[in-house]
């Protein structure tokens, strides 16, 4: 009877700690789950706010391209075509399309096209000059009001003043809509152009730019320096306190906040040698001085990795030291320290805080062309477009960090191709 | 300027190794022997020396020309008597109207004058740049060939120089330590000439605004830095909340409970968390986070402000996660096996193993990936800027909005950043206490982790 007692407690103990190990099983489970719920919902969110940046509305307007409009012959120049009136001949076909209006709703309505109508306008007519004198239904750019408006990213069920368009624009774009003059299609605008006040007109093609070129400097400066540092520790060295104190330099370095490096950029790079501001030389500059630790200690791995019969074998039918290194380590070496650099390339193209220090927050409405020329980068671009109050932004800073995503993905598959197709197991 | 001198020095490379080439070849066929070394060593030689003065020369030129044209124009600059100068906005118009003649349209004859000097200036600068480029390659390049004879052992020389470039490499990440010191302490010594060490470290009230201008009606700045120390510790605390248990039972969970292939597979989705850009963190804090944090707040009675302590902070421990359950998981696997099949061999089952056994055995490790998580989240930018507050605030609330040492470095060097002035120079003080903390945090957890492992090795 004692035994079954005691057998019971034993059971119902054993019993106990089980489900505690269960327990802390699933603990360590929803832990993961969880961490990798918030990696799928940022993803959504990302997704769900950015993908209707890929489409702009436009509308149709007919467009009569009258000589006298627009004070052109047809045997003006093309200079003088550059100067023609345009803007008086959307008026014009917007005062067509909805008669017997009030100067005052003219106004209103012109507000539903985008600035950058005129523009379409004219580049209509300067591809096609033999229009002149005709009439011409033209698609032209919404403005970002309308636009937002019918992708249902603003809500017109709220009280006129705390809306982008009154009512009676509102009434605009319902008729346009019921005449099926307004319609979706994909937005050239947000690749090919640079950073604009206006957000249908606004794209990443400038920061982009600017990040390829940002990346070629910190690649230029990083991966030569990042290979003579490693090579000289992991095989020149001598074990003395001043390779220690190079080593744990370089430790402490990784970890120091990307901030503090853009510090370093604007009282040394910009204020004592006097280097131009906001351009990707300053930029990469300092996100190479950053990423140099990474790709130090990436570069030394693969130099680890490279098994000593190697330069043994070399030494061995006489070449000199540095001999055995440049021509039979570091060749051995190379993908692996190649897949380091772009991995701190990629860590260099998402850091942000560094350029908004050395100025490259500025607001450059041109796709920079060289390295010494101000112009944005794409990480800053999406400060600048989460920070805006424009509604319109939205969606693109969502969209611009899709792009960088992508961009990043890239990166990352090109370094795990290198490594599966040119590593070697020894 | 850049592409054509880049040509030049790169002919310049191709006609060096050439040119040392033959010429080895050459003389060692006039003297009848043979030379200590490949041709291809001498040929190095003389690229080495045609190629690294060069651009010792094309770096200090490119670093200062600029400067000194401008000190020349400015010290010749006819200054009008009385009027008042700013240096900088000068600067800028001459550069302009020497750039762009269309500028020069009502600007006073002066600027005009000195417009003109600033672009011969410039066009001096160049043509003696090239010249000297080229001077300087012949020069060197002559140098070598005096030494290109068979009996020069070229190759022990051209190792030499290479060891030379390989420590100057090294020594690129001591430089940097040395400007990042100079310069934080540098302007932060201008800052605390001006705001007492004591006021900054101690008080209470943070008003970085200064009359700019002479003569303008403001109050006076005050550089208290307490509130925005707190605001960075509570953002902190709040991160760590939200990582330290995740990624801690993650990395549990990943070392001691998963298979193989649900390990295989989770890892790399971790890293590409790890790998996210900490704006697109803070895009998340402020677009879904943030609004539903308010709105949270409000179910139960609180009044959150649309950017937050907390909103902030629980975006960043996810950034934190992935660092902390790697860090903890090389710590938990670097426990030898021994005292797990001893823990388990007198019949503990795996949740009492991890728990009495292995992570006291791991503690220390853990310990400092916790202390370099908390030095990642007190450096953090980008996620704080967008998503919490810039107002200082003393609060341990962590529904209000805070502001912390990086947000306001970022909003003291937006805009017009001049360096006599207390409120630009806060940046630097405020960067050189977020140096010094970090620092702190990183040798102390390296020492942890490294005598952690010396012990089980």
């Amino acid at each position: 009877m004692n035994n079954s007692v005691a057998k019971e407690k034993i059971v119902s103990l054993r019993k106990k700690r089980s489900l505690e190990d269960m327990r802390f099983k699933y603990y360590g489970f929803t832990a993961m789950c969880l961490s990798l719920a918030v990696l799928v919902f940022l993803l959504y969110t990302i997704f769900s706010k950015g993908y209707t940046a890929f489409q702009k509305t436009i509308v149709l307007l007919e467009v009569d391209y009258n000589q006298d409009v627009l004070k052109l012959t047809p045997d003006s120049s093309d200079e003088e075509m550059e100067k023609g009136k345009f803007f008086r001949v959307k008026k014009q076909a917007i005062e067509n399309f909805f008669p017997n209006l009030s100067k005052s709703d003219i106004k209103l309505v012109k507000k539903l096209f985008s600035i950058n109508a005129d523009n379409e306008i004219k580049d209509y007519f300067l591809d096609n000059p033999e229009v002149i004198n005709t009439k011409q239904q033209i698609w032209v750019t919404a403005h970002s009001d309308v636009d937002q408006l019918l992708k249902g990213n603003s809500r017109r069920d709220v009280s006129e003043d705390r809306r982008k368009l009154n009512d009676i624009q509102l009434s605009y774009v319902d008729q346009l809509v019921e005449e099926n003059r307004v319609k979706q299609v994909f937005n050239n605008f947000f690749f090919t152009k640079a950073d604009s006040r206006h957000p249908e007109i606004a794209g990443v093609a400038g920061s982009f730019m600017g990040s390829l070129f940002t990346l070629f400097t910190v690649f230029i400066l990083s991966f030569p320096i990042a290979i003579g540092a490693s090579v000289y520790l992991e095989e020149f060295a001598p074990k003395n306190r001043i390779t220690e104190l190079i080593e744990v330099n370089i430790s402490n370095l990784a970890a120091v906040p990307s901030i503090v490096f853009g510090l370093l950029g604007l009282g040394v790079l910009l204020n004592v040698f006097g280097l131009p501001r906001s351009t990707p030389l300053v930029g990469g500059s300092v996100l190479a001085l950053m990423t140099l630790p990474t790709i130090i200690i990436a570069c030394r791995a693969s130099l680890k990795a490279v098994p000593p019969s190697i330069k043994e074998g070399a030494l061995a039918v006489g070449a000199t030291k540095t001999q055995a290194v440049f021509h039979h380590v570091v060749p051995l070496a190379l993908p692996g320290t190649l897949t380091g650099t772009i991995i701190g390339l990629a860590q260099a193209l998402g850091e942000t805080a560094p350029l908004i220090m050395i100025g490259m927050i500025a607001f450059i409405p041109n796709i920079p062309t060289g390295l010494t020329e101000p112009s944005a980068a794409l990480p800053v671009q999406i400060y600048l477009w989460v920070e805006s109050a424009e509604r319109g932004f939205q969606e693109k800073s969502a969209a611009a960090i899709m792009v960088i995503l992508i961009f990043l993905f890239m990166m990352n598959a090109i370094a795990v191709f290198l490594r599966n197709r040119f590593e070697r197991k020894w | 300027m850049f592409f054509w001198s880049l040509v030049l020095i790169a002919v310049g490379i191709f006609s060096s190794f050439i040119y040392g080439r033959s010429r080895i070849k050459l003389n060692s066929k006039k003297q009848g022997t043979k030379s200590k070394s490949l041709p291809t060593y001498y040929a190095q030689y003389v690229l080495m020396w045609c190629l690294f003065p060069a651009l010792i020369v094309y770096f200090s030129w490119a670093i200062f020309q600029e400067q000194i044209i401008q000190n020349i124009v400015i010290s010749n600059f006819e200054f009008i008597e009385g009027a008042v100068y700013n240096e900088g906005l000068l600067l800028a118009e001459i550069r302009n109207v020497a750039n762009n003649p269309s500028f020069a349209d009502g600007k006073s004859i002066e600027i005009i004058n000195a417009a003109s000097h600033y672009s011969s200036l410039r066009q001096i600068s160049q043509i003696s740049f090239y010249t000297s480029i080229i001077i300087i390659m012949l020069l060197g390049a002559l140098y070598a060939s005096q030494k290109l004879k068979p009996e020069f052992h070229a190759q022990h020389t051209i190792e030499r120089y290479i060891q030379y470039i390989l420590i100057f490499c090294s020594s690129v990440a001591i430089f940097t330590t040395i400007g990042i010191v100079f310069s934080l302490i540098f302007e932060s010594l201008r800052f605390f000439a001006e705001v007492s060490i004591f006021e900054f470290l101690f008080s209470t009230e943070w008003y970085p605004f200064i009359p700019i201008r002479e003569g303008q009606t403001a109050a006076e700045g005050s550089f208290g830095a307490v509130p925005i120390f707190a605001g960075t510790f509570l953002v902190m605390v709040v991160a760590m909340c939200v990582a330290v248990p995740l990624g801690l039972l993650t990395a549990i969970y990943l070392a001691e409970y998963a298979s193989q292939r649900v390990r295989k597979t989770v890892k790399p989705l971790l890293e590409i968390l790890a790998g996210i850009p900490t704006i697109v963190y803070g895009f998340f804090a402020f677009v879904s986070v943030a609004p539903f944090v308010k709105a949270f707040g409000q179910s139960i009675g609180i009044d959150a402000s649309p950017t937050s302590a907390l909103a902030a902070g629980m975006v960043m421990g996810v950034m934190i996660i992935p660092f902390i359950s790697s860090l903890s998981d090389d710590v938990i696997n670097s426990v030898p096996q021994s005292l797990r099949e001893a823990s388990l061999g007198i019949g503990a089952n795996k949740a009492e193993t991890i728990k009495k056994v292995i992570l006291p055995a791991a503690l220390p490790g853990i310990v400092g990936a916790f202390l370099l998580a908390i030095s990642r989240a007190i450096g953090e930018t980008m996620i704080v800027v967008v998503a919490a507050g810039t107002a200082p605030n003393l609060t341990g609330n962590p529904f209000e909005n805070v502001t912390t040492v990086t947000v306001q470095i970022v909003v003291a060097l937006i805009g017009d950043q001049e360096f006599d002035n207390p409120r630009t120079l806060s940046a630097f003080a405020l960067g050189l206490v977020l140096f010094v903390i970090t620092l702190f945090l990183n040798i102390i957890a390296l020492q942890i982790v490294k005598r952690y492992r010396e012990r089980y090795e």
